[in-house]
C-alpha cells in the first residue's frame, strides 16, 4: 500500500489510462494548469492532441464529449464544479443518455464526465449541490461517488473503461484527504457497494462525503454498545440493491445518509429499495439524514446547520433503536 | 445557375438522382401520415434536398454528419438505406434503429450518420465533437453540422464557431435557412444574416441559394476542401424554403396560418429538382428519357423501401428494455 492523497489518486488513475490506451483523451476548463490538481501534469506527458484547455463552454463541451466517444474515442470531459454540468446539461441529458438507446444500440458512448460535488467549503448555492439524484434519474449515466482514495482511483479507472456514460463525482474539498492505495494495478468494479464497517444493529448507508462522519457516528455509537453496519454504495447507478438489502434483512433497521437535498434524494430511492424488498425484516421506519430543501447558504455556521455530520447521524440511529 | 459548372453530365443526374429519391421516400412518407398510418410525427424535407445533396456529395462513409428533427435527407444523401429510414418511421424491427428512435432520431454510424435530432442545435455539439475526432485520427476525414435558422439562434453556435476556430477542426456547419423557425417566419425571430454569424470569428462562409444544387454543391466543395485540408471549419448559409409544414399534423393544431399560399406557391416554382431538370434541359447535358429512368428507378426504390418496412414486425416489447447500456 501507498498513501495518497484523494486528488493524487485521481491523477494517477487518469494517467494510467491514459498511457494503457491511445483513444483516451482529456479535455475541460484550465485542465492543463489545474486548478484542482487532479489532471496536473497530464498535458506535459500526453500532449495538446490528447489534453486540451477548452473555452468556457459547457453547452458544447458535453455534446463534444458525445461527438467524439461516437467517434471512436474515449473522452473525459473535466466540468471543473458539479453544478456547472446543469449548463451542459442538454447533451448529457438529450444525447448522452440517449443516443446508444434511441438508434438501437448502434454505438457505444465511452465517456465521463467528472467534478467535484458537495457543501461545506463556502463555496455558497452554485458551486455546492449534490447533483448526482437527477443523474441517477435519466437513465443511461452511470453515476461513481468514491468516498477514499483507493476507491477514487479504482472506480476511475472501471469509468474510464466503460463503454458508457459515466458522471464521476469528487466530494469538494476533500482532495487533501489521504488513505491507502494499493500499489499495484487494480480497479474496482462499478454497481459493487463496499461495507466499510460491519455491524448487525442497524444498517448505515453512507453516500461520497458522507462515509465519513457516518464512521465517525459508528464508532461514537459502538461506544454505547450500538453496532452500526457502514455501507458505502461507491456507485449510485447502477446501485447494489443486494448487499444494501442483505443487510437490511439482517439488522431490521436502516439509515441513509445523503448530501443531496431531501426530496428525491439518492438517500429517498434507497429507502424505497430496501423498504419493498426487506418490508417483512425492518423493525422500524428508515430514516433518511439529508440537507434540507433550501440551496446552500455561503456562511459557515449556516452551511454547517444544514450538512449532516456525526452528531446528526448518531442521533438518527439512536432514534430509530428508541435510544 | 452559376456560371461555372465542375460537374459532368453523369454528376448531375447523380445529383438529381438523390434528390428525387429523397422527394419521393418522403411524399410517400406524408401520404403515410395522412392515412393515420404513421405512430409519430414526421417533419418532411420536401424542397430542400439540394442542401443535403449538394453538401454530401462531397462526403464518403469515413466523414460524419450530424442531422436535425428535418433529418430523412441527410440519412439519404449520406449513403443511409432508404429500407432501414421507412422500416425505422413504421417502427419496425427492421429500421434503422430498430424502431427504438423514429423519424427524428434516424442514425447509421457505419455511414458516418449521427443521426437526426429531436434537439434544435442537438447536433451541432455532437459534429464538433467528430470534428475533433477526425482532427485526432489525422486520415482526413471531416464533420458536417446541419441544422436550420432556428439553432442558428441556439447559443451552442457561437460557442462551436469559437472552438472550431480555434482548434481549427474540419468541420462545415451548414445552416439551412428554410424560413421558418417552427412556425414563426425566420425574420421575427433572427436579427442579421446567419452567414455574417462566422465573420467575428475568422470563419469563412458564405450565403447560397439552397434551392440551386449546383451552387450548394460548388460552395460545399470549398468548405469541404478546407477543413480536409485543416485550414479549420466554415459556414455556409443555404436559404432555402420549407415547402411542407414544420410538422405533418400541424393542421391538427394550428388555428389560423403563419404563411400565405401564394408565398408557398412562389417558392413552389424554385423547386430545386424541377429546377435542375430545366438545366439538364436547357444545356442539353441529359435526355428526357435519362430523367424518366431515374423517376422509374427510384419509384421502384421506394416501393422496395415500403415493402421492406411493411413486412418488417413490429419489435418484441422487451426490447423496451434493451440498449441504455452497453
Amino acid at each position: 500500500m501507498a498513501r495518497r492523497r484523494m486528488i493524487q489518486a485521481i491523477n494517477e488513475a487518469l494517467a494510467e489510462e491514459m498511457a494503457r490506451d491511445p483513444r483516451v483523451i482529456l479535455f475541460g476548463e484550465d485542465v492543463e494548469i489545474s486548478i484542482m490538481g487532479d489532471t496536473r501534469g497530464l498535458h506535459a506527458t500526453f500532449g495538446p492532441d490528447r489534453v486540451r484547455n477548452t473555452p468556457i463552454c459547457e453547452t458544447v463541451m458535453t455534446g463534444m464529449a458525445v461527438g467524439a466517444a461516437a467517434a471512436g474515442y474515449r473522452p473525459v470531459c473535466h466540468m471543473m464544479y458539479g453544478n456547472f454540468l446543469y449548463t451542459g446539461m442538454d447533451a448529457i441529458a438529450n444525447q448522452a443518455a440517449k443516443l446508444r438507446y434511441m438508434t438501437g444500440g448502434q454505438i457505444k458512448l465511452p465517456v465521463v464526465y467528472m467534478g467535484v460535488f458537495g457543501a461545506g467549503r463556502s463555496s455558497a448555492a452554485q458551486h455546492s449541490d449534490a447533483m448526482h439524484p437527477m443523474f441517477m434519474n435519466l437513465g443511461g449515466i452511470k453515476v461513481v461517488l468514491p468516498a477514499s482514495p483507493a476507491d477514487a482511483k479504482g472506480l476511475l479507472k472501471s469509468a474510464i473503461r466503460d463503454d458508457n456514460p459515466v458522471i464521476f463525482l469528487q466530494a469538494a474539498g476533500r482532495g487533501g484527504e489521504a488513505g491507502d492505495v494499493p500499489e499495484e494495478e487494480y480497479t474496482i468494479p462499478l454497481g459493487v457497494a463496499e461495507v466499510k464497517r460491519p455491524g448487525s444493529d442497524v444498517t448505515l448507508v453512507a453516500i461520497g462525503a458522507m462515509v465519513r462522519p457516518a464512521l465517525r457516528a459508528a464508532e461514537t455509537l459502538a461506544g454505547e454498545g450500538i453496532e452500526a453496519e457502514v455501507i458505502d454504495p461507491r456507485t449510485l447507478m447502477p446501485l447494489d440493491q443486494a448487499t444494501i438489502v442483505e443487510s437490511v434483512r439482517r439488522t431490521g433497521r436502516l439509515v441513509v445518509v445523503d448530501e443531496a437535498r431531501d426530496t428525491c434524494s439518492a438517500a429517498s430511492h434507497i429507502v424505497a429499495v430496501a423498504t419493498e424488498a426487506a418490508w417483512g425484516a425492518l423493525r422500524a421506519a428508515p430514516r433518511r439524514v439529508t440537507v434540507p430543501d433550501v440551496a446552500i447558504p455561503y456562511s459557515p455556521p449556516l452551511e454547517k446547520a444544514l450538512l449532516p455530520d456525526p452528531e446528526r447521524i448518531a442521533a438518527a440511529v439512536r432514534a430509530i433503536l428508541g435510544r | 445557375m452559376p456560371s461555372e459548372v465542375n460537374l459532368s453530365a453523369e454528376d448531375l443526374l447523380g445529383l438529381y438522382r438523390r434528390m428525387l429519391l429523397i422527394r419521393r421516400i418522403e411524399e410517400r412518407l406524408g401520404e403515410d401520415f395522412k392515412r393515420g398510418d404513421l405512430p409519430g410525427p414526421v417533419h418532411l424535407y420536401i424542397g430542400e434536398e439540394a442542401v443535403a445533396t449538394g453538401v454530401c456529395a462531397h462526403l464518403t462513409d469515413a466523414d460524419w454528419i450530424a442531422s436535425t428533427h428535418r433529418g430523412h435527407g441527410h440519412f439519404l444523401a449520406k449513403g443511409g438505406d432508404p429500407r432501414l429510414l421507412v422500416a425505422e418511421v413504421y417502427g419496425r424491427e427492421g429500421g434503422a434503429c430498430r424502431g427504438m428512435g423514429g423519424s427524428m432520431h434516424v442514425a447509421d454510424f457505419s455511414k458516418g450518420i449521427l443521426g437526426a435530432n429531436g434537439i434544435v442545435g442537438g447536433g451541432i455539439g455532437l459534429a464538433v465533437g467528430a470534428a475533433l475526432a477526425a482532427q485526432l485520427d489525422r486520415k482526413g476525414a471531416v464533420s458536417v453540422a446541419f441544422f436550420g435558422d432556428g439553432a442558428a439562434n441556439q447559443g451552442v453556435l457561437m460557442e462551436a464557431l469559437n472552438v472550431s476556430a480555434l482548434w481549427k477542426l474540419p468541420l462545415v456547419l451548414v445552416c439551412e435557412n428554410n424560413g421558418f423557425s417552427e412556425f414563426s417566419p425566420t425574420a421575427t425571430v433572427t436579427v442579421g444574416a446567419i452567414a455574417d454569424r462566422a465573420k467575428p470569428f475568422g470563419v469563412p462562409s458564405a450565403a447560397v441559394d439552397g434551392n440551386d444544387v449546383i451552387a450548394v454543391w460548388q460552395a460545399a466543395r470549398a468548405a469541404v476542401r478546407r477543413a480536409r485540408a485543416g485550414e479549420g471549419p466554415s459556414l455556409l448559409e443555404c436559404r432555402t424554403y420549407r415547402l411542407r409544414g414544420h410538422v405533418e399534423s400541424e393542421a391538427s393544431f394550428l388555428q389560423g396560418s403563419y404563411r400565405s399560399d401564394a408565398e408557398v406557391a412562389d417558392w413552389a416554382t424554385r423547386d430545386p429538382i424541377a429546377r435542375l431538370a430545366g438545366y439538364l434541359d436547357q444545356n442539353g447535358l441529359a435526355p428526357a428519357s435519362a430523367r424518366e429512368a431515374i423517376e422509374a428507378e427510384v419509384a421502384a426504390a421506394v416501393a422496395a423501401a415500403v415493402a421492406y418496412a411493411t413486412a418488417s414486425p413490429y419489435p418484441a416489447p422487451d426490447q423496451a428494455r434493451q440498449f441504455m447500456f452497453a
